[in-house]
């Protein structure tokens, strides 16, 4: 518990970031700021579950351990994401979803 | 003290956040990205959860976003400008976000928190994390843990063998 801060203050700094990622994500077209948008959202999420568990169950580590397996979750996500990303760009030379529309076969 | 640092922190990660999804050149949105993963972890700092600061700090804002600057770098101009948005997408996009945010906030504002906490409370340092990591009893992860270790090695093999040109 830290004095002075209220639980529901950094939930809703972790809510806003949240939905400024979906607005993002909606709005962009460039393959790599959807990324981006989407790493906004696993890391309000990650927020989110650290400040529930430091504040409402400060006896036990569960939150600060899913806090742990979703950075390296969104590693690996971030990984395999830009090598599709590389290889988009290759065949088609852009990397606008609104160009992208057949696949191979 | 405590309560100034957590509101520069807010108004940095809400601030950058929104610069990073409305920017148009690419690189100033990644680089806006990389002060929201920053600010984050401060977040984590003010929180006492050092361990996971640390991370965040290696991981997120030394590996992604460098990988993301790395991938623009190989894929756009860096002088490249997106055009602007149709308004009727931004608008409902907007909307969409607001209301949202919206119910979530008035959820979270009627909710009585201070009804659910607990006591009793254990330090969240290194060594209680290795602790749970590593151990297979009552509230132990190793489980999990090693799924962990053998996705990101399977992560890492699916990317090499994505990007690398195929022999024509």
């Amino acid at each position: 518990m830290i004095e002075g801060i209220d639980i529901t203050h950094i939930l809703i700094v972790s809510t806003c970031m949240f939905f400024i990622g979906v607005y993002g994500f909606l709005v962009r077209r460039n393959l790599i700021t959807i990324l981006m948008a989407t790493e906004l959202i696993l890391n309000a999420v990650s927020i989110n579950f650290v400040v529930l568990n430091k504040f409402i169950y400060p006896d036990v580590l569960q939150g600060y351990m899913f806090s742990v397996f979703i950075i390296a979750i969104a590693a690996a996500e971030a990984a395999v994401a830009i090598a599709i990303i590389i290889n988009v760009y290759r065949r088609y030379r852009t990397i606008n979803v609104e160009n992208v529309h057949d696949m191979k076969y | 003290m405590n309560v100034i640092f957590f509101y520069i922190i807010a108004a940095a990660i809400l601030g950058f956040s929104i610069l990073s999804v409305t920017s148009r050149k690419i690189l100033r949105a990644a680089t806006f990205l990389l002060f929201v993963l920053i600010s984050t972890a401060a977040l984590y700092f003010l929180l006492q959860v050092h361990f996971l600061a640390a991370v965040q700090l290696m991981v997120y804002a030394g590996g992604i976003a460098v990988l993301i600057i790395f991938s623009i770098l190989l894929t756009s101009n860096v002088d490249f400008t997106f055009e602007k948005i149709d308004w009727k997408k931004q608008v409902f996009s907007g909307l969409l976000a607001l209301g949202g945010a919206a119910i979530t906030i008035l959820t979270l504002l009627q909710f009585n928190f201070n009804s659910l906490v607990t006591k009793q409370t254990v330090t969240p340092d290194i060594r209680s994390f290795g602790r749970a990591f590593l151990s297979y009893g009552d509230g132990g992860f190793v489980l999990p843990f090693e799924v962990i270790t053998v996705l990101l090695l399977a992560a890492m093999v699916a990317a090499i063998m994505v990007a690398k040109k195929s022999k024509q």
